[in-house]
């Protein structure tokens, strides 16, 4: 009777009985198949990239683009860089999220605090926004807004004759407004702002440190504001209004001149802040019903109103369970607004998943930078996230 | 309503803007619309509705490009699907998880080949053809349906402790597609898929869109799952433990059959946000319900103000109908569990 395979099979039964070997095995076996199957994907990529004559690199990131951008923060024009065609959609990418946030944050918790009113009709009106705006997609959304009602505003055409000067318009291009030209001393106007900025923060910290110590409340947003705003008016009257306006102009066809936010802009940010606050009004109401109700009546029996409960009780507690699922959407809104890409708002997707890919034909690298973009985004908000449900969970008792 | 000044002012506020907004919506859909005729009528009266596109068009909206003689095996797959629906709604329905099972598992493969085609008698329908509302069913059921067992393997996975390579794999598949959005998933497939297969391996369009929903889906639900696995008492993994259950009895017979339980809502939740995504296809060139819209609107021969706003009303009302009774349902759901459970 030979020996070795009734050896090795007992061997691999041993293995197999009991459930750390199970487990060895398990991860072998997947380990060997997700390999392979990366091998078998690579190795037809590397075929198929030399069938088609594509040579894999990022050298196409200096090539010239060729193509216009309608939009954009910086430099960029026909002769511009591949990869300034990136940092451009990137930039418009960060500006439509950014100002997006901010306007659904706002909007989103006016909803949620009416939806809690006291009173039926407020209550049940914000119910209705919030159930319609979830239920109906955003892209549909967003085409709504973009063809039924912001293309069909009148153009610079109707508006204006040939060689007219205008200061201010939205038509069917965009906002269109004269663009300011700082002049010498405007340097100065900065400083003061940035003085003012200081200045604020300093008088917060004063405010915070006072209410600390002696429970005396001090004004606190209308010195600030005073700070930020009041004093660089006044610098800017002081030195003589450094600032000139080059306004557009009526050309034959179109304007000259001028700055312009695109329109495809304000269908995208309008349909994401109304579609996103009504995400945002929900996690308001839960996080406010979450809070339990003796907090609010313990507010009211100390005299507070109605806003300042809400104001100085409610919402700090209730921000705590508000802030991670607001984070989630806030990254969805970001995620989100690469749909910019079915009406042509020059976004990074829009701009370098599709048009720079279409004309290099660069699939993996260029899928791999945009990629790459939105997953660096999310990583980091979640690894923020994480620390700061860790903070909140010391604070818990 | 009226017990303070301030509250007063409030309702009369509140009432009079509701009655503009219900008092100018049922002018524009109902009273000023335009209910038959042809798009002469509706250039003439541009105040209200112009009904007629969406009477026009409703097949296209409904079959695509699917050849007309061929629609009844469409009807076939919606009438058994939603015959279904009806049957697993009642809940003293006889045979509830069998249907659940025949529906999951059958006829996913049944409908695919009888709309698809080529086989037996049936004429060969390419799925460039397929369109309008079918293919939005047809992508929103595929992603839901592949993404449950590979939702729930991800999800054991990722709570795998045990087995460091396999928790690692589910860990950054799951994070690596719930951390991209979704259009550049489907650009992704669009144009890198071609790239990885062998040559000899032809996907079409719609094929390689639904790979990009299957990937994308599937890290949701594991999400989903996973919440579930967690809202689950950790007495329930010992006891089966205790018992001697090997790991995939015990996942079969104690966790999974109370985890899904807790799940139904989040899933549900998950499924409307999988069919509001269905939307993005148009994006890549497939003409799903909102495409066929979006084609007719840009159709010049239908070229009146008043189309677009209807076309678009259309589909929001189709959409929010299917999304809002899911959401009513997973509440629904979510209520009767809970109490449940406060019962005890």
């Amino acid at each position: 009777m030979p020996p070795s395979p009734v050896h090795k099979t007992s061997y691999l039964r041993s293995l197999w009985a009991s459930r750390k070997g199970r487990g060895i095995i398990y991860q072998v076996l997947m380990f060997s198949f997700v390999t392979l199957l990366l091998l078998l994907l690579v190795s037809n990529a590397f075929y198929n990239m030399e069938q088609r004559g594509l040579k894999a690199g990022f050298g196409f990131l200096d090539r010239s683009a060729g193509f216009g951008i309608v939009q954009s923060l910086v430099d960029y024009d026909e002769t511009s860089s591949y990869g300034r065609a990136f940092v451009v959609g990137l930039l418009n990418t960060i500006l439509i999220a950014s100002i997006g946030i901010v306007l659904a944050t706002f909007l989103g918790f006016m909803i949620g605090i009416m939806r809690l009113s006291s009173n039926w009709l407020v209550s049940k009106i914000a119910t209705v926004y919030i159930e319609t705006f979830r239920n109906i997609p955003l892209l549909l959304q967003i085409l709504f807004w973009y063809v039924a009602i912001l293309k069909p505003l009148p153009s610079p055409l109707d508006l204006f004759a040939k060689g007219e000067s205008f200061s201010f318009s939205f038509n069917n291009r965009g906002l269109v407004f004269a663009t300011p030209v700082p002049q010498s001393g405007f340097s100065l106007v900065l400083w003061a702002l940035a003085v003012g900025v200081l200045l604020s923060v300093g008088w917060y910290l004063y405010v915070s440190w006072r209410r600390r110590i002696s429970g005396v409340h001090l004004p606190t947003m209308l010195p600030c504001f005073a700070f930020t705003l009041i004093l660089p008016a006044m610098v800017f009257v002081a030195v003589g209004s450094p600032l000139e306006f080059s306004l557009p102009v009526m050309a034959r066809f179109t304007y000259d001149g001028g700055t312009t936010i695109v329109i495809e802009f304000f269908a995208l940010l309008w349909a994401l802040v109304i579609y996103t606050s009504a995400f945002i009004a929900e996690i308001v109401r839960a996080g406010i019903q979450g809070i339990p109700y003796g907090q609010s009546e313990a507010a009211y029996s100390l005299g507070l109103k109605r806003s300042q409960t809400l104001k100085l009780v409610t919402i700090p507690q209730a921000l705590r369970i508000i802030i991670p699922p607001l984070t989630s959407q806030y990254l969805n809104l970001t995620k989100n607004s690469s749909l910019a890409a079915a009406i042509a708002y020059p976004d990074l997707v829009s701009v370098f998943a599709g048009t720079a890919l279409n004309q290099t034909g660069r699939a993996i690298e260029i899928m791999f930078m945009t990629l790459s973009v939105y997953l660096t985004l999310s990583l980091i908000t979640s690894f923020v996230m994480n620390i700061y449900q860790s903070r909140i969970r010391l604070v818990d008792r | 309503m009226f017990f303070s000044f301030r509250n007063g002012i409030l309702s009369v506020a509140a009432a009079v803007f509701l009655f503009w907004i219900i008092s100018s919506l049922v002018n524009w859909f109902f009273l000023d619309a335009v209910w038959f005729g042809t798009i002469e009528d509706c250039r003439l009266h541009q105040d209200g509705a112009c009904w007629p596109f969406v009477g026009v068009r409703f097949s296209q909206f409904l079959y695509g490009f699917y050849p007309s003689a061929e629609r009844w095996r469409v009807n076939l797959v919606l009438g058994i699907f939603f015959g279904a629906i009806g049957l697993l709604v009642y809940e003293r329905m006889p045979y509830r998880s069998k249907i659940v099972i025949f529906m999951l598992c059958v006829f996913p493969l049944f409908a695919w080949f009888l709309l698809r085609g080529g086989v037996l008698w049936l004429a060969d329908v390419p799925t460039g053809r397929w369109g309008g509302f079918m293919l939005t069913l047809v992508l929103a059921s595929v992603s839901i349906v592949a993404s449950l067992p590979l939702g729930i393997l991800l999800a054991l996975g990722r709570r795998a402790n045990t087995l460091p390579f396999v928790k690692a794999f589910c860990v950054v598949f799951i994070e690596f597609w719930r951390g991209v959005p979704l259009i550049t998933v489907l650009f992704a497939t669009a144009f890198m898929l071609p790239l990885f297969m062998p040559a000899s391996v032809n996907f079409d369009q719609l094929l390689r869109a639904m790979v990009g929903f299957i990937l994308f889906s599937s890290a949701y639900m594991a999400e989903v799952v996973r919440g579930g696995l967690e809202g689950l008492d950790r007495g329930q993994y010992e006891a089966s433990d205790a018992l001697g259950m090997s790991y995939w009895q015990s996942r079969k017979r104690v966790i999974l059959p109370q985890a899904l339980k807790i799940m139904i809502p989040g899933i549900l939740l998950t499924i409307i946000g999988l069919f509001k995504d269905t939307t993005l296809v148009l994006i890549i060139g497939l003409l799903d319900f909102l495409g066929m819209i979006q084609a007719g609107i840009a159709d010049p021969r239908w070229g009146s103000p008043n189309v677009p706003f209807t076309g678009y009303a259309f589909a929001a009302l189709v959409y929010f109908c299917f999304c809002y009774s899911m959401s009513v349902y997973a509440r629904y759901i979510e209520k009767k569990y809970s109490e449940g459970r406060d019962r005890r």
